[in-house]
C-alpha cells in the first residue's frame, strides 16, 4: 500500500487491479485544507491515460511487479519461448510482445516486467542488427539520408531506410522506436 | 525576480556564475521588498520580528511543523504577533521565513517567505481593501503599472476585484453548499479540483465567508448557517493570501485548539500542545483586529511571470 505522500512521477501503482505508471504529478494544497495530489496515470496494459486526485491519507495499491531477465529461444505457434536463468521455459504471447517480436534473435537477453504473472513491459537491447531481405534499388548516386524508401528486414518487419541502402545490407534498428538508425554492413 | 531564466543563460562556470546571473532578478526582488515596506510604513505600521524557532507551532489540522531541537520552526508568525497586539501594538507587519513540512510542489516550497500584518480595529473586509492597495502599490513600483500578466491575461490589481462567497463558488463549481452540511474531505478535494481551477483567471478573486468548521483562527458570524470571516485571495489562479477577522474569544480559541489536537491525533499526526502564552494573552484581551498572511514568493511569481516557486527562490532544497 502506498499513501498519497509516497506518490511521485515514475512510480507504478495499481487501480482496480490494473497497473498504472504516474506520468505527471502535482502537489496542490488550497488554503488551509489538506494536500491534494493530482496525477496523470498511464494504463500499462491498454496504454490509455487517466487523471486522479488523491488526498494525503488516501491509500493506493502497490502493484505486484516482478522483473525477470529472460533469454529468447524460439517461436512456437502464437507465442514465443524464453528461458529464465534456471532454464525454466516461459511463454510470451505475440500480442504481449507487439512489434518487439520482430527484433528477437536467438539467445537475446530481454527484461520482462510481470504484473501478477502477466508480462506488461518487455525491454529489448536498444539496438538490433537486421539484414535487409527486400528493397527496391535506390537511384544511382543518391546518397541523401532524408529521402526514405520501404524495406523489409529478416523476420518480415518493414522499416523506412535511406535510398542508399541495398538488399543484403545489414542495418541497425532502435527497438524503442522501431526505426532505422544506420547501416552497419554493405552486402 | 525569477532566477531560473538567468540560470539557463549563466554559462558553464557553476554556482558562482549562476548566482552572478541572478543579480538583476535579486535587485527586482529587493525592490519588491522595499515597496512592501514603503507601503506599510506609509500606513503607520511598525515592522517587527518574532521568533523563527518556537516551543509549539500554531495548531492547524493540515499544517505540519518541522522539528528543530526540542522546538519547532514556525509555520507562521501569527501567535507571537497577536501577543504584540494584545499588548497594545495596533499596526504591525513582519517579513520573514516560515516552514511547513512536506509542502513541495509547483506553488509550494518547505521554506518560504511570508508577509504577515495585523491591524487593530479592522475587519476582514477592511483587510481586503488594504491588500488591494498594497498589491497595486507594489506592482506599480516593480512594473511601472498596477497590472500583472499571468498565462497571457493582463490582470489589473487596482480595478474591481471579484468577491465570491465560498457558498456561491461551491454551488456554481462543485454543485453543493458546504456551509449547510460540511464534509471536510469533500470540501478539500472539490476546492482543489473544481473550485480553484474554475475561478476567473483574468482578475483578482477573493473567496470569502468560509464554512464555520474551516474557520481556522477566524471569527465566526452568528448567522444561519454560521460562516467564518475569512478570505483567500487568488490572482490569476494563484493563491496569494489568507485573512481573518481574528478570533478574540479566548475560550473559543482554547476549544478550537483542543478540537484540532484531537483531530490531528485521530489522523495519526503529532498533536502539538496549545500555546499557553498566546492563550493567556487572549484572556488578557486581544482587540478586534484583522490579519493577513501573504506569500511573498508567490507575489514574486506574479510580478515576474514565473510558473513555479522554485524559479523565484535563489536556493532551493
Amino acid at each position: 500500500m502506498y499513501t498519497a505522500s509516497d506518490l511521485r512521477k515514475g512510480l507504478k501503482v495499481e487501480i482496480d487491479g490494473v497497473p498504472y505508471l504516474i506520468t505527471e504529478f502535482n502537489f496542490v494544497k488550497p488554503g488551509k485544507g489538506q494536500a491534494v495530489y493530482n496525477c496523470k496515470l498511464k494504463n500499462l496494459i491498454s496504454g490509455g491515460t487517466i487523471s486522479r486526485a488523491y488526498r494525503s491519507n488516501d491509500k493506493i495499491d502497490e502493484p505486484r511487479l516482478e522483473e525477470r531477465k529472460l533469454r529468447y529461444s524460439y517461436p512456437e505457434g502464437d507465442h514465443y519461448v524464453f528461458m529464465d536463468e534456471n532454464y525454466e521455459q516461459v511463454n510470451i504471447s505475440a500480442e504481449a510482445l507487439g512489434d518487439n517480436r520482430h527484433f528477437l534473435a536467438e539467445d537475446m537477453e530481454v527484461e520482462v516486467l510481470f504484473h501478477n504473472g502477466r508480462p506488461i513491459e518487455i525491454t529489448l537491447p536498444y539496438f538490433v542488427e537486421k539484414r535487409v531481405i527486400h528493397t527496391e534499388p535506390g537511384v544511382r548516386g543518391d546518397t541523401a539520408t532524408n529521402v526514405l524508401k520501404p524495406a523489409t528486414v529478416e523476420g518480415g518487419y518493414e522499416i523506412s531506410v535511406p535510398l542508399f541502402v541495398n538488399q543484403g545490407d545489414v542495418v541497425r534498428i532502435d527497438t524503442r522506436t522501431g526505426e532505422y538508425v544506420d547501416r552497419v554492413a554493405k552486402k | 525576480m525569477a532566477f531560473a531564466g538567468e540560470e539557463r543563460t549563466a554559462g558553464a562556470d557553476g554556482e558562482a556564475g549562476r548566482l552572478r546571473g541572478c543579480r538583476a532578478a535579486l535587485e527586482r526582488r529587493a525592490g519588491m521588498l522595499r515597496a512592501v515596506r514603503a507601503f506599510f510604513d506609509s500606513q503607520g505600521y511598525l515592522e517587527v520580528e518574532t521568533p523563527t524557532r518556537v516551543p509549539t507551532p500554531a495548531l492547524e489540522l493540515h499544517i505540519d511543523a518541522e522539528p528543530a531541537g526540542g522546538a519547532y520552526l514556525r509555520t507562521s508568525p501569527e501567535l507571537h504577533m497577536k501577543r504584540l497586539l494584545a499588548a497594545g501594538y495596533e499596526r504591525i507587519y513582519q517579513i520573514g521565513p516560515c516552514f511547513r513540512r512536506g509542502e513541495r510542489g509547483r506553488h509550494h516550497h518547505p521554506e518560504f517567505a511570508m508577509l504577515e500584518w495585523y491591524r487593530a480595529g479592522a475587519n476582514y473586509r477592511d483587510a481586503l481593501a488594504e491588500t488591494r492597495a498594497l498589491l497595486a502599490a507594489v506592482a506599480r513600483a516593480a512594473l511601472g503599472e498596477p497590472v500583472v500578466t499571468r498565462h497571457g491575461a493582463r490582470i489589473r490589481l487596482d480595478g474591481e476585484w471579484t468577491v465570491l462567497t465560498v457558498r456561491e463558488a461551491f454551488r456554481k463549481l462543485a454543485g453543493w453548499d458546504p456551509t449547510l452540511a460540511y464534509d471536510a474531505d469533500r470540501f478539500d478535494l472539490d476546492m482543489a479540483t473544481r473550485v480553484e481551477p474554475g475561478l476567473p483567471a483574468d482578475r483578482p478573486v477573493a473567496l470569502i465567508d468560509y464554512p464555520a468548521p474551516a474557520a481556522a483562527l477566524a471569527r465566526c458570524r452568528a448567522e444561519h448557517p454560521p460562516v467564518a470571516e475569512r478570505w483567500e485571495l487568488y490572482v490569476g489562479g494563484l493563491e496569494l493570501a489568507n485573512a481573518f477577522s481574528e478570533l478574540t474569544d479566548a475560550a473559543e480559541q482554547r476549544r478550537r485548539f483542543a478540537e484540532c489536537a484531537r483531530e490531528r491525533a485521530r489522523l495519526g499526526k503529532e498533536a502539538y500542545a496549545a500555546d499557553e502564552e498566546f492563550l493567556r494573552a487572549l484572556e488578557r484581551g486581544l482587540p478586534d483586529c484583522a490579519g493577513v498572511a501573504l506569500g511573498l514568493d508567490r507575489l514574486a511569481m506574479l510580478l515576474s511571470g514565473a510558473e513555479t516557486i522554485a524559479e523565484v527562490r535563489l536556493f532551493t532544497e
